[in-house]
């Protein structure tokens, strides 16, 4: 066991990345000589270089379709966009290029890509910087979307996200970083299965990334009254794991969904839809979700608090769920 | 006012000089079987000619290396062909059958060809740009002598895509042989209504970049400065960027009324068409004669005619495979 | 002869309206020519023919409008003579596009009686109340907003397990009632006869089940929708078991309407009708068959309902009896019976075979009917299940 914070695992399986595989390169806004903005790369230009490490000019759409370019010429570039708010300066190539590519021409190229980027909000970086599109980028078929949401996690599904033949997107939750885990000795090679993170019988909280801190804190406080709430982290958002989600709502009757994306067309909604196609005699309740208000984030703290899922809104929708 | 036709003595033997009047002559022949096709309702969606543009293709591809990567545009019948696709696998795909060189998934827009390294076939205008520079970016990080040579109109110059692409090539130095095919208009906005600065070289050299303007209808013009070009890039002095003058004689996709522009316009700048200029100047030569230029195109009539057979005998997919291809392993979402 | 027919020119394309010809009758064509002048919705385009010949006859004037793949004109091909003049049928115009007629207004749903509100039930309470017998609606419910759990559910189960079924829900009283006296009435007033027939079923769900197989699931057909039917126009042969007594004679029936037992989940049996069933195919029957099952087992059928059958067929299904000989609903004068339908052994070309059978049995009134006229029924029925394909 090793006590890490999830910027400092991440960084690490990028160094093991770089170490072991030299066609493995790094490119991004700010990753090399400023250490990288969520200071994940640090360290990394000087032990690596220039070559392994680029910093590249604010062109998302020019070095995210270069990353296309470079997997498709044997290389297995690690693409990071700063957050996933500059990410719709290069969604074109993204979902037009890298998503289709194998697919238009008929099995002959693949893009064996990942590109990471931080995604969500709770730091009162207001409108612009605050964005959680997830479920936009899992929307499409021929992307593979995850969410490590424990160090271990932001550990250990680097490899295999680079190890795939398509392209992967990373989304690490801003406020994760500093988050500090005891991880253990073993790799978890697996990036496509949800992950029971408490087992519980009473309610299903299915959520995934930023919010499973908040959901496992929910979870605490239930436990405290008596409700014994199950919580299942998604780890991948596409594919999702619709198995796990059955089976724990199956177990449990109740289900309530945290995601941190606007609540209209939010990832939240197809789990529930899945939900509602193959457990619906199941239930013992409606299934319920909690997601961001349907605003752009708010700059002022009080604001900002009350648009975002928060343990509170996750307690209550779970004892609604047990009519109380 | 028009240029007058290409002219002056061709500098090549005769083999090669007949084999790039081939060329041209097969991709004009392929191209008029299209709009028949399409006519036909063989061919849907949206298809785009070349019809004018061939010295371009020819000139240009012929100066590179099979070992070259090349990306192109939804306007890339032409290319593919001179690459080295076969017609029969290009016809078949502008079907949709199964045989086509992108199993019938892309369509005339999405010729892909792993073997002659075609990366397309790309439909949205400057998206191959960034391509092109990501595999330059692969070759000079592997220190694999290679030029990857990137086709795209005049219309892509607008976009954000080209300028982030120019400056990335010419900030790393990469290997990427810009070729930008200049026809005046994209879709049915003139080069002078879209563009501030409507001088494509002046343009690429702010980025710091050597560029050349060419006659595209000169496939002479066009394969000489191909030729000097690619061996720049090709010993590692970065990018470079060409500006083919061309016009294309038919519309922008079938269906397009070309109220954009005058009738005389296109008859005028049918004068300087790349095949009877040529084909004129080889016969001046003594280089060619009208039976030879009559059976030629015979032949090539008759490739066309097995293609379109080909195609015609072609498969469809089952559509039990419809979600094959989308990952390198079939999975559920 | 040479057809040139409108081509497809763009994507959205469908239908073009002819502005100009270019080239007229006797004049040649080469490849490539234009030839017409084609108005489409974005403009008006030029069209080339890609063949040689000579233009011979224009078949669309100027200012039709034409879909995409019509003869324009015919050309003779290099070298052809032209025939004798001959009429040759023009395109159809486009159709101005005809208005859908409005799709008949369906006939307003019988207004059912209105039953109580439903109440808020979980789905996997409901299932668990169906498995074991027990009416979820009749419960208190702990869930959200009131709704039955399976917690609630279960805990009735628990409490109630060995005194009596738990309160049936409030059923219609006089619907019960009716048939309460209706039963008592029959057995006193009517003297029955019984007869009985058994029916080689093979053929008819061999039949079946080929018919079946084309069919998506939700829309099968049950054995005892062929059952309905058979009875209904084995009918013709014994008029007099369908129809009512009255007054002291036998009324026939305006049609054959029959009654369909149908088990209630508190107890108890109800028979309402489908009208004509002699007149309708197998899967409207199964269609309405279904709505009546659930409609009265919801509680929602009119007393009309009831009073409608001319005759009524009673099956227990596969967890009945070999033969049932029912009591007939007055003021009915018959009633007909299906036991289990089973693998029994048969004797068939003299030989013993194992095949399904049903034993059909006629309940009748004797005061109407004697049993020549009842066997001529049953006779009747099983060659009607004989023959499934006439059904």
């Amino acid at each position: 066991m090793t006590r890490l914070t999830y910027r400092e695992a991440m960084r690490q399986a990028l160094r093991e990345a770089l170490a072991s595989d030299p066609r493995v390169f790094i490119m991004g806004e700010d990753v090399g000589l400023y250490g990288g903005t969520y200071a994940v790369t640090k360290g990394l230009l000087q032990e690596f270089g220039p070559e392994r490490v680029r910093d590249a000019p604010l062109s998302e759409l020019a070095f995210v379709g270069a990353g296309i370019g470079a997997a498709l010429g044997g290389m297995r570039p690690i693409v990071e966009v700063m957050t996933v708010n500059f990410s719709l300066l290069a969604l074109d190539q993204i979902v037009n290029t890298a998503a289709l590519l194998r697919h238009m021409s008929g099995g002959q190229f693949g893009v064996p890509l990942v590109i990471r980027m931080a995604t969500g909000a709770g730091r009162q970086v207001a409108a612009q910087h605050s964005h959680s599109l997830e479920n936009w980028y899992a929307h499409v078929p021929g992307l593979k979307v995850l969410a490590p949401g424990t160090v271990a996690d932001a550990r250990d599904m680097l490899a295999p996200a680079l190890a795939d033949p398509d392209p992967v997107i990373l989304f690490e939750h801003a406020n994760l970083y500093n988050l500090e885990e005891d991880v253990p000795d073993e790799r978890n090679p697996d990036m496509t299965r949800a992950a029971v993170r408490r087992e519980g019988s009473a309610v299903s909280l299915v959520t995934y990334g930023g919010s499973l801190p908040k959901t496992m804190e929910a979870a605490a406080t239930l436990a405290a009254e008596g409700i014994d709430a199950e919580v299942l982290d998604l780890r991948s958002l596409r594919p999702l794991d619709t198995d796990a989600i059955l089976a724990s709502v199956r177990k449990c009757r109740r289900v309530v969904v945290v995601d941190e994306g606007w609540r209209t067309g939010s990832l939240a909604a197809e789990i529930i839809a899945r939900i509602a196609e193959e457990a619906l005699y199941d239930l013992d309740a409606p299934p319920a979700r909690v997601c961001s208000e349907e605003v752009p984030m708010p700059y002022a703290k009080h604001l900002e608090d009350a648009a975002l899922p928060q343990p509170g809104k996750i307690i209550a929708a779970a004892k609604a769920t047990l009519g109380k | 006012m028009i240029a007058p036709p290409p002219s002056g003595p061709v500098p090549y033997p005769k083999d090669f000089s007949l084999r790039l009047l081939a060329d041209m002559l097969r991709i004009r022949r392929l191209e008029e079987r299209c709009a028949q096709d399409y006519g036909a309702g063989l061919i849907r969606g949206f298809l785009h000619l070349y019809i004018g543009e061939e010295a371009v293709a020819v000139g240009a591809l012929h100066a590179l290396e099979p070992e070259d990567n090349v990306v192109a545009t939804y306007r890339e019948h032409g290319h593919a062909l001179v690459r080295g696709l076969s017609m029969d696998s290009i016809l078949a795909e502008m079907y949709g059958k199964r045989e086509g060189c992108s199993r019938g998934r892309g369509g005339s827009m999405h010729l892909f060809d792993a073997r002659t390294r075609l990366f397309g076939g790309n439909a949205i205008v400057g998206g191959g740009l960034p391509l092109a520079v990501g595999l330059a970016l692969a070759d000079s990080m592997t220190k694999t002598a290679r030029v990857t040579a990137c086709f795209f109109g005049d219309g892509a110059v607008a976009e954000g895509a080209f300028h982030e692409s120019m400056n990335l090539a010419a900030l790393w130095r990469l290997p990427v042989l810009f070729c930008c095919e200049n026809n005046l208009y994209a879709m049915g906005t003139s080069l002078a209504r879209s563009e501030s600065q409507t001088s494509l070289t002046a343009k690429a050299a702010s980025y710091n970049m050597p560029a050349e303007a060419v006659d595209g209808q000169d496939v002479v013009a066009v394969h000489e400065a191909t030729k000097r070009a690619q061996a720049n890039v090709r010993e590692g002095g970065g990018p470079v960027f060409l500006e083919f003058q061309t016009y294309r004689f038919r519309a922008h996709s079938m269906f397009d009324a070309e109220l954009y522009r005058d009738k005389q316009e296109v008859e005028q700048w049918k004068t300087r068409g790349p095949i009877h200029t040529f084909s004129a100047r080889l016969k001046a030569e003594g280089k060619l004669t009208e039976e030879e230029f009559l059976a030629l195109d015979r032949e090539v009539g008759a490739e066309v005619g097995r293609a379109a057979a080909f195609a015609a005998r072609g498969t469809w997919e089952p559509v039990e495979d419809l979600a094959r291809d989308v990952h390198a392993v079939q999975e559920a979402p | 002869m040479i057809d040139f027919k409108l081509p497809s020119l763009g994507a959205d394309m469908d239908e073009g309206k002819l502005l100009e010809w270019k080239v007229h009758p006797g004049e040649p064509v080469t490849r490539g020519q234009v030839v017409a002048i084609v108005d489409t919705a974005k403009a008006a385009v030029e069209v080339e023919c890609w063949q040689e010949g000579t233009m011979h006859e224009q078949l669309v004037p100027v200012g039709e409008t034409v879909p995409v793949g019509t003869v324009l004109a015919l050309l003779l091909a290099p070298g052809e003579v032209a025939p004798a003049p001959g009429t040759r049928e023009k395109a159809p115009a486009i159709a101005k596009k005809a208005t859908p007629a409005a799709a008949p207004a369906r006939a307003p749903a019988t207004p059912a009686a209105t039953p109580a509100a439903r109440k808020a039930v979980s789905p996997v309470a409901r299932r668990r109340a169906k498995e074991l017998g027990i009416d979820p609606e009749a419960l208190d419910g702990t869930g959200p907003q009131g709704a039955v759990t399976l917690e609630d559910v279960e805990r009735a189960a628990g409490a109630h397990a060995p005194a009596g079924a738990p309160p049936a829900p409030a059923q219609r009283p006089d619907i019960r009632q009716a048939i309460a006296a209706a039963m008592g009435r029959s057995k006193r007033e009517i003297p029955h006869y019984y007869l009985a027939e058994t029916i080689p079923m093979r053929r008819a769900l061999e039949w079946l089940a080929a018919q079946n197989a084309k069919r998506p699931v939700t829309e099968r057909i049950l054995p005892g929708v062929l059952q309905l039917k058979a009875v209904a126009l084995a009918l013709a042969k014994a008029p007099e078991l369908n129809g009512f007594w009255q007054d002291g004679a036998f009324v026939p029936g305006g049609g054959v309407h029959i009654g369909v037992a149908i088990s209630l989940r508190q107890g108890g049996l109800i028979a309402p009708g489908i009208h004509d069933v002699d007149r309708k195919d197998l899967a409207t029957l199964m269609n309405e068959l279904t709505m009546l099952v659930s409609r009265a087992r919801a509680g929602s059928l009119r007393s009309s309902e009831l009073s409608d059958p001319t005759i009524t067929v009673t099956n227990l299904g596969d967890q009945g009896s070999e033969a049932v000989y029912g009591v007939i609903y007055p003021p009915q004068v018959a009633l007909v019976g299906f036991g289990r339908l089973a693998t029994r052994p048969w004797v068939e070309d003299g030989e013993l075979r194992a095949i399904p059978l049903v034993t059909a049995s006629l309940s009748a009134d004797h005061r109407v009917s004697d049993g020549m006229r009842g066997a001529r029924f049953l006779v009747a029925l099983r060659e009607r299940l004989q023959h499934p394909e006439e059904l």
